[in-house]
């Protein structure tokens, strides 16, 4: 009786049964179909790169050239200086990294790639977006209010976060930890319905080895994030009520402990790199899978390898506390842990080598985004290594080699990671191809900057060089004229980037308006998602569900004459 | 040379649709309780964390009243009654639906009686001068109990439009699952906090 029940109510939850003529608000703005949901987050989520740009732009000018009035933005004060580095860091993972990476992606490819008509949950879906997209809303007025935005840092670790006499901006820290709760909720729902979806809507035939990795990785992410987040939001609460109601959880004075926002932080924080890294790995995988003409190399090991990346991502967290006066013994266990867990890392890289060896490669746009991806990620892995270790860290602790380390882990992911999912999904997502010259010259235009912003920044936190310094012409033994040479190169790189980006917008809009026809299946790829009309249409296969015959990287099989073998074809 | 070579064409039996485990409602139910179940842990933790470093280990602190730790225990064995009243609830619907109205009803009347007096014992502490910024000891009593009381109004809210829904005929057993289960989480938290918090 129940079992008829659930399949009634699966479709009682689809709110759009109207086919056909809908409106411009119910198509576009209230749409309950994934693949709009998906373009929703994708939008917003490119938009907030732009703004979180624009901030790296302004402080980046005022590093590198102190006092300058910045063109665009003018003088920039130091309140303002810690604003903006602030706003940025937290832009860039909660309100580009994870919107894109995992909502968008995620509410585009799961339903087509695991063949389902949409998310088990429209609603719902439609509910996570409209709570994110105030959450940003917030975030950008914070920036106006009283006082300016909040400029105690990312991690906005209490005291300074939890007492307005201290950060001066008691409005704007408020309305910055309430704009992250709501994006938290926001995610909670989405991943509810990825993991649902993901679990129940597969299409007949697709067991849990047919399924595409980037799928499993942006499942696996949300379940990370489901697990880890609970705790911050619980300390969250306690920091907004420290800010405004005038409780004590973290003010020691009143047997608070403001050590113990570290931990809560940090116990999310560092799972949450796992959470945006893994769908980055996911669409990586699948796009060298593409165009190597490869089966992946030890796809079960890959997911097994992840759960065992996950699980251990929960036991690091200490590592980011190392100077914050915890016992030298706890810092040992986690310089161990921490150790353990580049060996998963470095597996996955070794699978991706392994996949490339011997395929015939076809170095197409988003095939050179991913094999980036791989190169530039391992510097930033590397590099944790020596983090990890606490003695090394005592020196590194919150120099610009920590900051290029999470550039070099945080930029492939976000960046590069976005950009080759872009650029091999446009065809599907507007049924146009993309200008591969074009897309070539913007991928160099964009990784040899990236570069040379970064490299610069590990040399200048090797010399020493503290992490949040508005000014450093009052320290002498970091103004000298070297460090400032590395400082302008690093600026005059990220001004040469930032250009590259017009040449990325022109190219969207160029091949969306005048691009050549897509077709259904332009990289002749294998998943589900190439067997239905680019764009998709409303539910996805209007002429009925595919069934899954076979696993998802089928290329190159020696019985057969063409080199894919698409997963609904039967044998 | 390709790692598939080996492999021979594989044939399957023609595909279906398996059926799902657990319904798409009581899935997403479980996995939301996963979150609420981790905001727990951190609360507890916190408090655990904040309660070893106590000045001179008293706990609760000077001058702050005790927990009633008596009539409290009082509150949450109807509390647990309630939660097996629903169970009850549930194996009545599937053998006939219109006979889970009545443990149902007793269900939530439990509920509603565990939050009343909760409420009543909050307003005699705040009598005694026990505040959310009195001490960290009031402000983890009033954040971890306030906290789990704003979880049962909503799941109580939850089982009266089930209720309502019962009468009508219109309730489906996914349906009750889902939010049983919320109930359940509300029912079999609370213990734990008790012992953590009261004790
Ligand atoms: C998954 C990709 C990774 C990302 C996105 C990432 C991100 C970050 C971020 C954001 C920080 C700085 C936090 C702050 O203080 O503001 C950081 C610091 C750190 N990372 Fe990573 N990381 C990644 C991989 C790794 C790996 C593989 C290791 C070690 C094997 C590692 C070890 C460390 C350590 C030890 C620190 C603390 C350094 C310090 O504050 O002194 N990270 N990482
Ligand atoms: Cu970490």
């Amino acid at each position: 009786m129940s079992e008829t029940a659930v399949a009634v109510e699966h479709h009682a939850d689809h709110a759009h049964d109207h086919h056909g003529s809908e409106g411009f608000l119910s198509k576009y703005v209230f749409s309950t179909d994934h693949k709009m949901i998906a373009m929703q987050y994708l939008f917003t989520g490119m938009g907030m790169a732009v703004i979180g740009g624009f901030m790296a732009y302004v402080f980046r000018m005022q590093l590198a050239f102190p006092g300058i009035s910045v063109p665009g933005f003018g003088q920039v004060s130091p309140g303002e200086y810690n604003a903006l580095v602030t706003n940025h860091g937290s832009i860039m993972i909660f309100w580009v990294a994870m919107p894109v990476l995992i909502a968008a992606f995620g509410n585009y490819c799961i339903p087509l790639m695991i063949g389902a008509d949409d998310m088990v949950f429209p609603r719902i879906n439609r509910l996570s977006y409209q709570i994110f997209l105030l959450s940003a809303v917030i975030l950008l007025l914070s920036l106006f209010v009283q006082g300016g935005g909040f400029g105690g840092a990312w991690t906005a670790y209490p005291p300074l976060s939890a007492v307005g006499d201290y950060n001066q901006t008691s409005l704007g820290a408020s309305m910055w930890l309430v704009a992250v709760a709501l994006e938290f909720v926001a995610f909670l729902l989405g991943g509810i319905n990825f993991i649902t979806t993901l679990m129940n809507s597969r299409a007949p035939g697709m067991k849990a080895y047919d399924i595409p990795l980037v799928c499993w990785m942006i499942v696996i992410a949300s379940i990370l994030f489901m697990l880890s987040v609970g705790p911050l939001i619980a300390g969250a609460v306690m920091l907004l009520f420290d800010q405004t109601i005038g409780t004590g959880f973290y003010d020691p004075a009143r047997g608070g402990d403001p050590i113990l926002w570290q931990h809560l932080f940090w116990f999310f924080g560092h799972p949450e790199v796992y959470v945006v890294l893994l769908p980055a790995i996911g669409i990586t995988i699948d796009i060298i899978a593409t165009f190597a003409r490869k089966k992946v190399f030890g796809y079960k090991m890959m997911l097994y390898t992840t759960v065992a990346t996950g699980v251990l991502s929960f036991f690091v967290w200490a590592h980011h506390q190392f100077l914050a006066g915890i016992d030298p013994r706890m810092a040992n266990v986690f310089t161990v842990t921490t150790l353990l867990i580049s060996i998963p890392i470095a597996e996955l890289c070794f699978v991706i080598i392994a996949t490339l060896y011997g395929g015939s490669i076809r170095l197409t746009t988003p095939m050179l985004w991913a094999l980036a991806f791989m190169a530039e990620f391992l510097i930033g892995g590397v590099t944790g290594i020596f983090l990890g270790a606490s003695g090394a860290d005592i020196y590194f602790h919150d120099t610009y080699f920590v900051l290029a380390h999470f550039h070099y882990t945080f930029y492939p992911i976000a960046i590069i990671g976005t950009f080759a999912a872009f650029t091999y999904w446009f065809p599907k997502m507007f049924g146009k191809m993309m200008n591969d010259t074009l897309g070539k010259i913007h991928f160099w235009g964009t990784i040899i900057p990236f570069n040379v912003i970064f490299i610069p920044l590990f040399v200048l936190g090797m010399g020493g060089q503290h992490r949040r310094i508005y000014n450093y012409e009052h320290f002498p033994e970091l103004a000298g004229e070297g460090m400032y040479q590395l400082r302008e190169l690093a600026t005059y790189a990220l001004l040469v980037m930032l250009a590259f980006q017009l040449v990325f917008f022109y190219n969207c809009i160029a091949s969306w308006m005048r691009g050549k026809k897509a077709g259904k299946n332009p990289w002749e790829s294998n998943t589900l998602e190439w067997t239905t009309e680019s764009p998709p249409p409303h539910g996805n296969w209007p002429e009925g569900l595919p069934n899954v015959y076979r696993g998802p990287y089928e290329y190159a099989h020696p019985d057969r004459e063409q080199d894919y073998w698409p997963q609904n074809e039967p044998a | 040379m390709s790692e598939s070579v080996a492999i021979p064409l594989q044939h399957r039996p023609e595909p279906v649709r398996p059926k799902p485990l657990l319904s798409n409602g009581v899935l997403g139910m479980m996995i939301f309780i996963f979150t609420e179940v981790m905001i727990f842990a951190g609360f507890i933790s916190a408090h655990a964390v904040v309660r070893s470093q106590a000045a001179g280990q008293m706990w609760p602190p000077f001058g702050q009243p005790r927990l009633p730790v008596q009539e409290t225990a009082l509150n949450t064995a109807a509390l647990l009654v309630s939660g097996l009243v629903l169970v009850v609830a549930w194996f009545a619907f599937r053998k006939e639906r219109s006979r889970a109205r009545i443990p149902l009803l007793l269900s939530i009347l439990l509920g509603t009686f565990f939050v009343y007096f909760q409420g009543l014992e909050w307003v005699a502490l705040l009598g005694e001068g026990l505040t959310i910024q009195s001490s960290s000891y009031g402000g983890f009593f009033y954040l971890i109990v306030g906290t789990h009381a704003i979880h049962a109004v909503a799941a109580l809210i939850a089982l009266i439009w089930a209720g309502v829904r019962l009468n009508q005929g219109r309730l489906t057993g996914s349906e009750l699952a889902t939010v049983s289960a919320f109930w359940y989480f509300v029912v079999l938290v609370w213990p734990v906090l008790y012992i953590k918090v009261y004790l």
